[in-house]
């Protein structure tokens, strides 16, 4: 066997791997909890073909697309020096990854429905939309600032556990303030926002710069991006429940 | 033959909403590389290959998963919620303990979506090669799991004693900041990242499922309110478990390190 073909075979049995806890889980609770039969055994089997083909084909484009991408990305900004021009990539990266995030918007919409039904905006599908949209755009921004907090931390080798913390005592001052029917959003927002795409790019920009930088580590420097992304859409929801 | 041509379209459209999800982030780079870095990525061949192989696999990987696993999962969250009251009159009130198989499905599905999650699989090829091998992969994709399979299923516990959120998310905020001080100093930012990376493509569709049809089927919640959560509790947890077993193994190590140097001295 040639190498191309090793490589991908070994991707293919990585995948089966990876799955086959989820396949059983189903399986288990499908035929001896539930005691069912499994429903269009065919569409299943060809659908599962499908998911182990798919995940080893994203981790073979993650090897030899994303990371050398995201990396490549970090060491020219090195190069190039301009701090500016990296917090602005910074935001942008956020940003743009989180406005059209499929779960966001998702979650954006119930959210609009809780509120309404709560009586905090007028029940009627434009107020329902502008909600939605505004939380969207709230939850795309604090993730934008959020990669640049978390770059400008790299750059200046600010310990990470400060920020974090200080973090979490702002949510939780924050949840004694807001209204309720925020806060179950809020929390959730933090987990929605970091897309498939996004994680392994911005993964991979963070250890980057912490290897091209002297004097950064980039065990202890390189992450910790995704932290931020989780932790200040909820700070920014619960402060927009607080406002609107 | 027909089924062919809608699996056939039903990927057309998977790659086309890809597409469409991927595009800002492919201006934002292409128009940084093109206008500020004013240069060529190197091997953009190579780059460009895998660009398409990460749309075409999380295409194949999405259609997959509506094809096989979430409809029968949406399913199963909906009839072992239902299940679960089924013998109780709706006056006799809740009693936690009826949803015992409710918990044991959470964790089971929380713990093996995880090990199937891709971005988490990403970070952690990362970690291994960033630490030189000190952190495994799969170790750590195991430990996520185990934090996000108690997270689920404590979020379900939650849900049906109608608790209040920030209780339990405040509680674990307590635990976590008392391990960051007491872990190595090297694993802290790994760990910090694992809460965000859990909860993607796989995790989410199932587990808000669940909690959605647990939130509608316990008498007195309403799916609008008490149906979020989940995700949260799903994203707390991982940074506890993936603490708790750094400070383990370090544990185990101090104290062979300790017999060994006892023995010596004996």
């Amino acid at each position: 066997m040639n190498a191309p073909t090793a490589a991908l075979s070994r991707r293919v049995l990585d995948a089966l791997r990876d799955l086959a806890p989820i396949i059983g889980v189903i399986a288990f609770f499908q035929v001896v909890v539930l005691q069912q039969p499994f429903p269009n055994f065919g569409s299943v089997f060809v659908g599962l073909l499908c998911v182990v083909a798919g995940l080893a084909l994203f981790i073979q484009g993650l090897e030899s697309g994303l990371f050398p991408l995201g990396e490549n990305i970090a060491h020219a900004f090195a190069r190039k020096g301009s701090v500016t021009a990296l917090l602005a990539f910074a935001f942008c990266l956020g940003f743009g990854t989180t406005v059209a995030e499929p779960a966001l918007i998702a979650i954006a919409a119930e959210a609009a429905e809780v509120a309404s039904e709560a009586g905090a905006i007028a029940a009627d599908e434009a107020a329902r939309d502008g909600y939605a949209f505004s939380l969207r755009m709230v939850v795309a921004l604090s993730v934008g600032v959020a990669i640049v907090i978390g770059v400008l931390r790299i750059l200046k080798g600010w310990p990470i556990h400060r920020l974090i913390i200080g973090g979490y005592v702002l949510v939780t001052a924050l949840t004694a303030f807001a209204p309720d029917e925020i806060v179950g959003v809020a929390y959730d927002a933090g987990g929605v926002a970091t897309s498939t795409i996004t994680v392994p790019l911005v993964t991979a920009l963070g250890v980057g710069l912490a290897t091209a930088i002297k004097g950064r580590n980039p065990m202890t420097d390189g992450f910790g991006l995704i932290a931020f992304a989780v932790l200040n859409p909820m700070i920014f929801v619960l402060t927009f429940g607080l406002i609107a | 033959m027909n089924a062919a041509l809608d699996l056939a379209t039903d990927f057309l459209g998977t790659v086309v909403g890809t597409v469409f999800d991927v595009a800002p982030i492919v201006a934002i780079l292409v128009t940084f590389q093109a206008v500020v870095l004013r240069q060529r990525p190197a091997n953009l061949r190579g780059i460009v290959t895998g660009f398409v192989c990460v749309l075409l696999g999380l295409s194949l990987f999405l259609i997959g998963l509506e094809q096989a696993l979430f409809p029968i999962g949406e399913t199963m969250a909906r009839q072992l919620t239902e299940a679960s009251v089924g013998g109780l009159a709706p006056e006799a009130g809740v009693d936690w303990r009826d949803y015992a198989l409710v918990y044991v499905f959470a964790a089971a599905i929380g713990f093996a979506a995880t090990v199937a999650e891709p971005p988490l699989i990403a970070v952690a090829l990362k970690a291994e090669h960033v630490s030189g091998g000190a952190i495994g992969a799969w170790g750590l994709r195991i430990a996520v799991a185990v934090g996000v399979a108690v997270g689920v299923s404590l979020g379900c516990f939650r849900i049906v004693t109608g608790t209040p959120l920030p209780w339990y998310i405040i509680a674990a905020y307590v635990v976590v900041i008392a391990q960051t001080f007491r872990a190595t100093k090297t694993i802290v930012p790994l760990a910090y990242d694992c809460g965000g990376v859990t909860t993607s493509t796989v995790t989410v569709p199932v587990v808000a499922a669940l909690g959605l049809g647990l939130a509608a089927s316990v008498p007195g919640r309403s799916p609008l309110i008490d149906g979020f959560g989940l995700i949260a509790f799903a994203s707390v947890f991982p940074i506890m478990s993936v603490l708790g077993y750094s400070m383990t193994v370090s544990w185990i190590a101090r104290r062979r390190q300790a017999k060994r140097s006892i023995e010596d001295a004996a």
